[in-house]
């Protein structure tokens, strides 16, 4: 059977089978809707959780960007999984606990303030709907590459799938469907590491084959045996640093905290039944995550090194070292078709050369040669994961597999956020400001109107994006942590955190990153407008924009708490809420002893 | 003990537990997996340098354990407080 009638046939299956579960779990109320009932098992939580965090970017972006970063690589890595212990440890059972529906609801009763309840369900739209396009663009691109449909009908058929799932079930729905999607796409991203592992070290777990001797009997490790081909070519040593350690900290800090502060990850641990499955729910979430992030730093190295094996296939210099275009394998010339692969014989010698020319010692070297510059002119880190089974040699299925497994992680992610976006506008917005007096099946109505409309907007935007889908996500994690998270975290942990100084560190966080963000990548992102140079020279003691996200949340937590020195500090009942939401025993009970 | 006190007895027990799982945080990802990454590695197990183990593999297991070690806790503390749900 050929490519396209298998990813055809392992495509549609699984979208039967995520709709066959949308129509069967259907959502009746409002809270079923909104959090499952809160009748979720932890470790089914703990899954879906998984598959609603892990995007696109996750599933195909990480392993290509840990692949050309090498070590620089570990700040997503740990970034993206060290938020779970701060959501664990600092607000998941908290908030459960509260058993409320949104982020900013709690937000609006803890600082008795419906000003504040307006700055989170800011913060949260705008973090959501930046972090939504880039999925709905993945989302058209997965779809026009392998049903072979134009971008734009792309787009449209992943709405259409979006909407049917999301729109009738609710989070019930959307639970268990991601459940599914997270068996399909771990499943379709380890099976080809396993066989690459396989293949290149003998050793079929991955984790343990990235640390393990090459198979081709020379005894090398597979890491020191890559930094000796990538270093013999003038790039940077595979193992070694080369952001400065202040942004690879503050950057990872920045991940973590956003993690913890963004909504739709929040939103999940309302769905568990107690307090204390809250706890466990977010460990069993990241159980389910890491299985993918360890996995995805072996499938990076093993790639590049599999890259670099096919180009340069002898000893670097000598005339027949390098591969010959003419000879180039299909996977290449698949990949050329997309031109996220482009290659340019500027030396007309017919063969392949893929070295760093931006090292000034190895490109005299290399001019010794006869090399005249770097001809593999644009390597896209995206195609890595994509291509991997293609490079690997592996079966027709196991590239349709890859082919469900990304648009699974992007449609789960896509629903998750599009759920969130939906409720912040008919629960915070119409039922908590407009419309108090609102019945549950009008509240039910408008929050399913809500998510049509905002898939219809971020299909809008995915179509058309501003063109920064990298910058955005950076922009989504810095106002989540700059902004949701410290307002959380103080609310919780400080009693005397009171309502303008929550408001004033929420707009200062807000502020101080987006303008960071802008001074160096443009205002709105408009290309043009930028108020300096995006470089290390220019940087707020060499600060990275997209590092600053942890700058804007110690600047929310400093300005909250001196501004909470001089105001009065909060009502007494606020006090006792905090209180009683540090206990996990039931709140009617605690209310009887008071 | 009074509700009250024993109350804020619990809270501070759970303080103290948070202070240590955080050091433990801390410390695998940002102290061994960057600012001591040289340092360590200089260590090597299997095929891996020790300080890129640390932040590619080790902090990432580590984080798992430290979840579920602080479930476990504090699920004692609540009974031992009394403060448990139902």
């Amino acid at each position: 059977m050929d490519l396209k009638t298998l990813t055809f046939l392992v495509v549609g299956a699984t979208f039967a089978l995520y709709i066959g579960i949308a129509i069967w779990a259907r959502a009746g109320t409002t809270k079923e809707f909104y959090v499952a009932g809160t009748g979720v098992h932890p470790i089914a939580n703990g899954m879906a959780t998984a598959a609603d965090w892990m995007s696109a970017a996750s599933f195909i972006s990480m392993a290509g960007l840990i692949a050309f970063m090498g070590y620089d690589g570990s700040v997503y890595l740990m970034g993206w999984t060290g938020g779970y212990v701060l959501l664990a440890l600092l607000l998941a059972p908290y908030l459960r606990k509260y058993g409320k529906f949104t982020v900013s609801e709690f937000i609006g009763e803890r600082y008795y303030s419906k000003a504040a309840r307006i700055v989170a369900v800011l913060c949260l739209i705008v973090a959501s709907v930046t972090y939504v396009i880039g999925q709905m663009k993945g989302i058209g691109v997965a779809f026009s590459r392998f049903l072979e449909v134009d971008f734009h009908t792309g787009v449209f058929v992943g709405m259409a799938i979006v909407f049917v799932y999301a729109v009738m079930g609710g989070m019930k729905g959307i639970t268990y469907t991601q459940i599914a999607q997270y068996c399909v796409l771990i499943f379709a991203y380890t099976v080809p590491a396993i066989f690459i592992s396989l293949n290149l070290t003998g050793n079929p777990v991955p984790q343990l084959g990235l640390g393990s001797s090459m198979a081709d009997g020379s005894g090398v490790a597979l890491l020191d045996k890559l930094d000796m081909i990538v270093t013999d070519l003038g790039f940077a040593a595979y193992t070694a640093q080369k952001m400065s350690t202040m942004n690879m900290l503050l950057l990872t800090l920045s991940l973590m905290i956003g993690t913890a502060g963004l909504p739709h990850v929040i939103m999940r641990f309302f769905t568990v039944p107690r307090v204390a499955d809250a706890r466990s729910s977010a460990g069993w979430a990241l159980v389910f995550i890491a299985l993918l992030y360890t996995t995805a730093p072996a499938v990076g190295a093993m790639a590049r090194l599999n890259l670099m094996n096919t180009i340069q296939t002898g000893e670097v210099g000598s005339a027949d070292g390098n591969l010959i275009y003419a000879d180039r394998p299909e996977w290449f010339k698949n990949w050329e078709k997309t031109e996220l692969l482009k290659f340019e014989d500027k030396n007309g010698d017919g063969r392949i050369q893929y070295y760093n020319e931006k090292d000034e010692t190895f490109a005299a070297k290399a001019a010794g040669f006869g090399w005249q510059g770097n001809e593999m002119i644009k390597v896209d880190n995206d195609i890595m994961v994509l291509a991997n089974p293609e490079i690997a040699n592996l079966p027709n299925w196991v590239i349709a597999l890859v082919a469900a497994g990304g648009l699974a992680a992007a449609l789960s992610t896509a629903a998750g956020l599009l759920l969130a976006i939906s409720t912040a506008i008919s629960h915070d917005v119409i039922k908590g400001m407009i419309a108090p007096d609102i019945s549950e099946q009008k509240e039910l109505l408008a929050s399913r109107l809500a998510m049509a409309g905002a898939i219809v907007v971020a299909g809008y935007l995915g179509m058309n994006p501003p063109g920064f889908a990298a910058q955005v996500v950076a922009l989504a994690f810095g106002l989540a942590a700059a902004s949701i998270f410290p307002a959380l975290m103080m609310g919780i942990f400080n009693k005397n955190m009171d309502n303008i100084g929550a408001i004033v560190g929420m707009l200062v966080g807000l502020f101080s990153t987006l303008i960071y963000i802008f001074w160096f990548k443009g205002w709105f992102f408009i290309p043009g407008t930028e108020m300096a140079a995006n470089n290390a020279s220019n940087w707020l003691l060499g600060i990275s924009p997209e590092a600053f996200g942890a700058v804007g949340a110690g600047l929310n937590f400093a300005s909250a708490y001196v501004v909470s020195k001089i105001t009065p500090p909060p009502p007494e009942h606020i006090q006792h809420l905090v209180e009683d939401i540090r206990v996990p025993m039931g709140a009617a009970k605690a209310q009887a002893s008071h | 003990m009074s509700e009250q006190t024993q109350r804020q007895a619990y809270w501070s027990a759970n303080l103290k537990l948070v202070a240590l799982c955080l050091s433990i945080w801390f410390v695998v990802s940002y102290l061994f997996g960057i600012i001591l990454v040289e340092q360590l590695n200089a260590i090597h197990i299997g095929g891996y340098k020790l300080g890129f183990w640390f932040a590619q593999q080790g902090s990432m297991y580590i984080f798992v354990v430290l979840i579920f070690f602080y479930a476990y806790k504090m699920k004692k503390l609540d009974q031992q407080f009394n403060v448990h749900e139902d």
